[in-house]
């Protein structure tokens, strides 16, 4: 996966043409025009469509929106693949699981400790994995991730090949049963929207814009006197709590945690879901998220044609849509989304 | 005047039975132009990232401002004020120029670990980026993506960024190969500019570059220093011409 080739093929395509001087209008909460028009159509959608569309399909479409989300904080913004997010997003998902379980934690306490287990887990694996670059970098994060498959597989408070299951909903602050479908929506809702907000924030920050020089070009990060290897630990950690916190809440809405969520290919699906809905692009993963899971769930009836058809959307993807689906589409508008 | 600011004691660099750098004792004053020059392979580029820290040497010292920095990494070796360009342009593509120029000045925040920040509060420093860009010509292009910007404008980007961090020396590498005549000449009246109370060391290859700019010259051929001095000494020196322009201008 090279960042830097498909930076210079767009620079390439981009120099062809008459070069276009985009002024940075003054913008609400770093988005600009279209981006906060664009949002504002996302917080309706995500207001309205429980009304029209199974909810529990569309939290696990916004968990999962969630957890690509921060995936692509990493892989758009500071040039790292990491290939072992499931190991984030399953972790917090058996943490949540398991202390609403056997402790009666209330909901957002559990999820903030779903969220804090990626965040302790990111910080010692990111630790590990940032001395590498590029592809090794990949290699080394789907290495430790497997180990903490291994680990879910053999430690007794994951239940194993059972998983945690039978998990209650719990309720908010202890107050607010959550067990109704459009109680608890309302709160993968928030976690969602203030997940997104956070994540847009973090890029467009002081701290964004030296993740962006890195991304761009880190020996000349380097040598302006930045030590690359904290900022990208930093970013790293930041995208493991919130895939925590994804994970989290979708044990959850499903009453359940399992091998599954940390299983390698969990993180090959994240990959999947951010490439198709364009990396680099604030909505990119959250469409790529709705796209591959809609499939996953309507497909359901074809078995394993599911994987066939996502394999073959994967391919066409690298080939002709390079940029993903909000990419290519807002490329043609010239609307950066 | 003329105090040492960078000397280099044995610096020497080998890799797998090639030396590449041999016992190079480089001595360079304050508030000059030093210019390192040699044939292709003289290992100037080697030494060059051993003093910026991008390669660790196999031996030998190097001392900034009277301190040992031999074991620093590149980041603190660039906080001291010792800061390096590259042969290849080095700039921030998808960034605007602004961007690139800011992300140097935004050096003075400290680190800047706040992601919590709005970068608005990179805007204090927009005046200031905005005059860096004006000095090196690129007024028109403040917004424009650094990676749609011409060669030359590239490295005048790079020049600009550099010069934000205000660094007591700056080492440049190659800074106009693969220019224009016209690029060329704008490049050296800006180094000329910028020179006021900054020690200079370039690579180049452009010998009437270093004519009109350098106060010396250090030729390196095969590792080692072959001669020091003016521009007139060194290039009337008959090892030079035979190293550095083949035996036929001799």
């Amino acid at each position: 996966m090279s960042i830097s080739s498909r930076t210079q093929t767009d620079i390439d395509r981009a120099a062809g043409e008459a070069a276009p001087v985009v002024p940075k209008a003054g913008s609400m909460f770093g988005f600009s025009r279209t981006q906060a028009i664009a949002f504002a159509i996302m917080v309706l959608l995500v207001v309205l469509c429980p009304w029209v569309l199974y909810p529990v399909f569309l939290m696990k479409v916004l968990c999962f929106a969630l957890f690509a989300c921060a995936f692509n904080l990493l892989i758009g913004y500071v040039g790292l693949l990491s290939f072992g997010h499931a190991a984030f997003f399953g972790m917090g998902s058996y943490i949540t699981a398991w202390t609403v379980k056997h402790w009666g934690l209330s909901a957002e306490v559990a999820i903030i400790l779903g969220g804090l287990t990626g965040a302790a887990l990111g910080l010692v694996l990111g630790w590990l994995a940032i001395r590498r670059q590029g592809l090794y970098f990949a290699m080394i994060t789907l290495a430790l991730a497997q180990m903490v498959y291994f680990f879910c597989l053999q430690a007794p408070f994951t239940g194993g090949e059972d998983g945690i299951q039978q998990v209650p909903r719990s309720s908010l602050f202890g107050l607010l049963p959550l067990d109704r479908d459009m109680a608890i929506y309302w709160l993968v809702a928030f976690v969602f929207l203030a997940g997104f907000l956070f994540i847009h924030r973090v890029v467009h920050s002081p701290f964004g814009q030296v993740l962006k020089a890195i991304r761009e070009n880190e020996p000349r990060a380097t040598s302006l006197g930045y030590r690359t290897d904290d900022y990208k630990l930093i970013a790293f950690t930041l995208s493991c709590t919130l895939a925590g916190i994804a994970g989290g809440t979708k044990a959850l809405v499903f009453g359940i945690a399992t091998l599954t969520d940390v299983h390698y290919s969990m993180s090959g699906e994240v990959v999947l879901m951010t490439l198709l809905g364009g990396l680099g692009t604030i909505f990119g993963p959250v469409v790529g998220a709705l796209v591959v899971t809609a499939m996953e769930n309507y497909l359901a009836q074809f078995g394993a044609w599911v994987t066939v058809t996502q394999g073959a959307i994967f391919i066409l993807c690298v080939l002709f849509f390079r940029k993903g689906i909000v990419g290519t589409v807002g490329g043609w508008f010239r609307l950066e989304l | 005047m003329s105090d040492t600011i960078l000397e280099t004691t044995g610096l020497t660099r080998e890799f797998q039975g090639f030396v590449a750098v041999n016992e190079v004792a480089l001595r360079v004053r304050e508030g000059t132009i030093h210019a390192l020059i040699g044939p292709n392979g003289a290992g100037k580029t080697t030494f060059f990232n051993m003093l910026s820290k991008f390669l660790a040497p196999t031996r030998g010292t190097i001392r900034f401002k009277g301190r040992d920095i031999t074991s620093l990494k590149p980041a603190q070796v660039a906080r001291l004020g010792l800061v390096r360009s590259f042969q290849i342009s080095a700039v921030f593509p998808h960034l605007t120029a602004l961007e690139n120029v800011r992300l140097a000045l935004q050096r003075a925040r400290g680190a800047s670990f706040d992601f919590w920040r709005s970068e608005q509060v990179l805007r204090e420093y927009d005046d200031r980026a905005r005059q860096l860009l004006f000095d090196v010509g690129l007024t028109e292009y403040v917004e424009t993506s650094a990676g749609l910007l011409s060669y030359g404008r590239k490295r005048a980007l790079e020049i600009a960024t550099t010069l934000a961090l205000d660094p007591e020396m700056m080492l440049l590498d190659e800074p106009t190969a693969g220019m224009t005549h016209e690029d060329v000449d704008r490049i050296v009246e800006l180094i000329k500019r910028i020179r006021q109370g900054r020690t200079i060391l370039m690579v180049e290859h452009n010998l009437s570059v270093v004519e009109g700019l350098c106060d010396t010259i250090t030729v390196l051929t095969r590792g080692r220093i072959l001669a020091e001095g003016d521009y007139a000494t060194v290039s009337k020196n008959p090892e030079v011409i035979a190293a550095y322009l083949g035996t036929e201008h001799a």
